[in-house]
């Protein structure tokens, strides 16, 4: 009997699984176009999923075991139940297979099971908890029908009753996993991951590489929508990206915004995406909300709009103003999906389509779109903190080894005094540099994060007319936000230039034994990585090895390197400053002072600014840039031929 | 009341609003952008014809800066601005005025003071004399309009306001007193249009004259203060200005009032 029922249940199930990833297929493509290699993607995707979503599914261990044996287990499983018990080929060696694959799925479920006994907060209930009964059903039900195919047991072991019993199990475990999968369910994660994989937006990150630089909309094309006011102005593949999901709740256990009690969650906040591009409420919902927002009142589907100027829609407007564009979402989540690109799109909509930038943000924006700084002072007054230094103005020079970005720490008196030190630095050095002084325009950042691209790309375009007049080989810049900007945003606006990082400069200037050092005798250092320099470009290593080049040994916090937490300073949230309970800085220094050091080292001056606005008693903040210059020895460089040196690399930058 | 006539527009026509925009003139760097008190009046506007008959008029010459600027006030939300165009010393007045004429708004609402051209000047009164329109300046709140009145809140000094019944059709003026302009949006200013009309032009005579130099902050009269305990002086710098010595004139002639207003010019030594 079972020789009848199984192969009608496995491929009835098959063919309603195709109905499904049809209509789901049909879902995704309300969205806007989006280029992607097809063939190209789909070749590349067993390596993105084997390689690189294990590399950070792997960062939990035992996890990552439980699901290479579930999911492992599964594919294989599924595989040779259609080869044995569809197609019914008469194999005992595929049938001995079968029994090995669901048996490793077995254990793997019940792993499974074992962490949903009393699962962490940031993991979501509701039909997950049934994930693993549905696991149990499919691997012991295919496990038992293929022991009489395997020779195990005579064919008519046990009669109808059994049998009947058997295919109810099995159908069970099919119809989760199979239907599951197309139709929406906790498996769906399967299908539509290995899609959103394959037709990721961000190619580039696989494979070892980083891409973090927000993508331009191309504002002279009039019918280009600007942001996204609903789910189906995303493009189809991020659609397709925030259905990949499978609740694991990473990205809200990093999310700083999350822990201060501020109305965001990154893993809601991509599950009322999933809402919208399907159309209901967020009542099924069964993880943590955003704080203070009662889960069941918010709605809409992929052509209604995602946020209403009054009342409710699909997401309020302050839950996408909460965002510090940190990443530590999109570093920590294991399908891959982007988070802040999705966030700072529907940013653009409320930006450039509602006029709608929350508290200081339209103050902000005027004034970088009349003075080119956003505080709007002056632009003639930007060099007045270097009005002692005497500093080579690029207009005079046309030309010089390395362009000093100030950024507008210029306008801001603590940044002055980073500013200062690292001068103080690169003189010691004998560094040939220049600076654009009051020629140089706020770098866009902010402008982009708080949504409004238009005044980000004015702002881009005249920076790039600016830079492209004059010669030099590299940028090098005290501000991240800056750095990661002019390095990875404005390629797009014709502006290609080696950019460094003060601390990645200092740290090579210390290689080639360019600085004359004393050793340092202050007390315990720990170091709070920027989320621009770090998460955004992968540069942890250079300002840790500048701190050991004046004999500093970090002392590391619990949350540093890629898992460093923001210090609430990104996105133009403190301009937006949507409450929560807590303030990021706080925690933030919480875990600083957890370290006992007497000393922050900072490499941004957002960094500077919001922990030293954490009342005290709290450890000093100082820049790298300040912590070298103190240790500087009176006598410039003791130059084992560092002259030679110098005059070496005039050399290069004149042919280059 | 309009404000909340949703449920009558049908029965009750919207009020006709219009708004008379100027370029303005970034005070630390000079750039072109919307006037922030033509924009605070655009702000009131939007509020009162929430029905939507709201029209801008601008009148002056056409350049792309110009241009960029009043798209300032299209990102709040109208949908155009009728630009009469105006070339380079012509007296702006009698093209408004026919404008308005055939416009026939119920209410025009313009900045108190712009920051360019003569947006600055008698502007709204030479209006207002020559359509025999009331008048009310430093408007800070409509806040309610009926068929031939509206009433309205005027700021008085010291954030002191006088609740005035005006008849209509009124020229008002905004100032720092009023709600501030709403963000400009860039997809509306975009999309939105610049009419350009063809409208009479007639040269200002008058202009001919003068020199135009930027406004700078007028010199604040020092508040001399014999105190002799700290608290004294405390309270000298707390308490508000007393106008003393002021007198207000009530019932008198055109005559009498100018020969008022002179005699305070001479004492104050403004007029010698
Ligand atoms: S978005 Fe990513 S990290 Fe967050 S719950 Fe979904 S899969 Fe997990
Ligand atoms: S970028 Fe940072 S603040 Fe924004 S959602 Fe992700 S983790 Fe939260």
């Amino acid at each position: 009997m079972l020789d009848v029922v199984l192969p009608i249940l496995i491929f009835a199930s098959l063919a309603l699984a195709l109905l499904g990833a049809i209509r789901r297929i049909r879902l995704w493509r309300q969205g806007r176009p989006s280029p992607v290699s097809v063939l190209g993607g789909l070749a590349a995707m067993p390596r993105r999923y084997l390689v690189d979503l294990h590399d950070v599914v792997a960062r939990d261990k035992v996890f990552a075991n439980t699901h290479v044996a579930t999911g492992g287990g599964f594919v294989a499983a599924a595989v040779l139940l259609i080869l044995v018990h569809g197609f019914q080929f008469e194999s005992r060696l595929l049938s001995w297979a079968l029994l090995a694959a669901t048996a490793v799925m077995f254990a793997g479920a019940l792993r499974v099971a074992a962490r949903r006994k009393n699962p962490p907060a940031r993991l979501s209930r509701g039909p997950w908890m049934r994930l693993p009964k549905s696991l149990f059903a499919f691997a012991s039900g295919v496990f038992l029908v293929t022991l009489p195919t395997a020779g195990v047991l005579p064919a008519s072991f046990g009669g109808w009753a059994l049998a009947a019993v058997l295919t109810l199990i099995v159908a069970w475990g099919i119809s989760e996993m199979f239907l599951g999968m197309t139709w929406g369910g906790p498996m769906k994660h399967a299908f539509a991951g290995a899609l959103h994989l394959a037709f990721h937006r961000r190619p580039e990150r696989f494979g070892g590489g980083r891409s973090t630089g927000l993508k331009p909309i191309d504002l002279k094309d009039a019918t280009a929508p600007l942001g996204v006011g609903k789910p189906a102005d995303f493009t189809w593949n991020q659609l397709l990206g925030f259905d990949a999901c499978v609740q694991c709740g990473r990205c809200e256990a990093m999310c700083p915004a999350f822990a201060a009690g501020q109305p965001l969650n990154p893993k809601k906040l991509i599950q009322d995406m999933v809402v919208g591009l399907a159309g209901g409420t967020d009542a099924a919902y069964a993880g943590s909300p955003y704080p203070g927002k009662p889960i069941g009142e918010h709605g809409g589907d992929a052509h209604s709009p995602i946020v209403l100027r009054e009342g409710r829609a699909l997401v309020d407007a302050d839950t996408l103003w909460s965002c510090t564009t940190c990443r530590a979402c999109v570093e920590e989540c294991p399908m891959m999906i982007e988070h802040v690109d999705a966030i700072v799109d529907m940013r653009r909509f409320l930006t450039m389509e509602h006029g709608n930038t929350p508290n200081k943000g339209r103050e902000v924006l005027e004034n970088l779109a009349t003075t080119d700084n956003p505080g709007g002072f002056d632009p003639a007054s930007r060099m007045n903190w270097a009005a002692d230094l005497d500093l080579p103005l690029m207009a005079k020079r046309g030309t010089a080894d390395v362009l000093l970005w100030m950024g507008d720490g210029a306008f801001d008196m603590r940044n002055q005094r980073t500013l200062r030190a690292l001068v103080k630095v690169l003189r010691a050095a004998q560094v040939d540099f220049a600076v654009l002084g009051n020629e140089e325009l706020d770098s866009g950042d902010v402008a982009r994060r708080l949504g409004d691209e238009a005044t980000f790309q004015t702002l881009a375009v005249r920076n790039a007319a600016t830079l492209a007049k004059y010669r030099f080989r590299e940028i090098v810049t005290c501000d991240p936000h800056s750095f990661h900007v002019l390095k990875n945003e404005y390629p797009a606006f014709g502006a290609s230039y080696a950019v460094t990082h003060h601390s990645t400069f200092i740290s090579k200037l210390m290689e080639k034994g360019r600085l004359a050092l004393g050793e340092w005798t202050g007390g315990r250092v720990t170091y709070h990585d920027p989320c621009y320099l770090g998460r955004y470009n992968g540069e942890y290593e250079a300002p840790r090895n500048a701190l050991k080049g004046i004999g500093i040994k970090v002392v590391e916090m619990e949350r540093s390197g890629f898992r460093s937490r923001c210090c609430g300073g990104g996105g133009g949230a403190p301009i937006t400053d949507i409450p929560g309970k807590r303030r990021i800085p706080d925690m933030r220094m919480e875990e600083i002072n957890s370290t006992k050091a007497d000393i922050v080292a900072v490499g941004c001056p957002q960094c500077t600014a919001m922990l030293e606005g954490v009342v005290g008693p709290r450890p000093e903040v100082l820049d790298i840039a300040e912590l070298v210059a103190a240790q500087l020895v009176a006598a410039p460089a003791p130059a084992r031929g560092a002259d030679k040196r110098v005059q070496v690399e005039r050399a290069v930058e004149v042919v280059a | 009341m309009q404000r909340d006539g949703n449920g009558n527009a049908a029965t009750e026509p919207s009020l006709k609003v219009a708004a008379l925009v100027s370029v303005g003139r970034h005070p630390v760097t000079g750039r072109a952008r919307r006037a922030e008190y033509d924009a605070r009046a655009v702000e009131i506007g939007l509020s009162l014809a929430k029905g939507g008959d709201l029209s801008l008029v601008h009148a002056g010459a056409s350049s792309p800066e110009t241009e960029a600027a009043l798209r300032g006030y299209l990102g709040m939300g109208p949908g155009a601005v009728d630009v009469l165009q105006q070339p380079e010393g012509s007296d702006v007045v009698p093209a408004l005025e026919s404008w308005l004429r055939a416009a026939g708004p119920r209410v025009v609402l313009c900045g108190a003071r712009g920051e360019t051209g003569e947006g600055s000047g008698l502007v709204p009164f030479i209006l207002a004399e020559r359509l025999g329109w009331s008048l009310v300046s430093g408007l800070a709140e409509i806040e309610s309009v009926d068929r031939d009145t509206m009433t309205v809140l005027q700021a008085l000094p010291r954030g002191q306001r006088r609740r005035l019944k005006v008849r209509l059709p009124a020229v008002v003026t905004v100032d720092a007193a009023a709600q501030p302009a709403r963000q400009s949006a860039f997809g509306p200013a975009q999309r939105g249009e610049l009419h350009r009309v063809a409208s009479e032009v007639v040269p200002d005579a008058a202009a001919r004259e003068w020199t135009v130099a930027p406004a700078r902050k007028r010199p604040k009269r020092l508040k001399i203060v014999k105190a002799a305990s700290a608290r004294d002086r405390f309270k000298a710098a707390a308490a508000k200005a007393e106008g003393s010595g002021g007198q207000v004139l009530t019932g008198v002639s055109a005559q009498q009032g100018a020969e008022a207003i002179l005699k305070l010019l001479r004492e104050e030594g403004v007029l010698r």
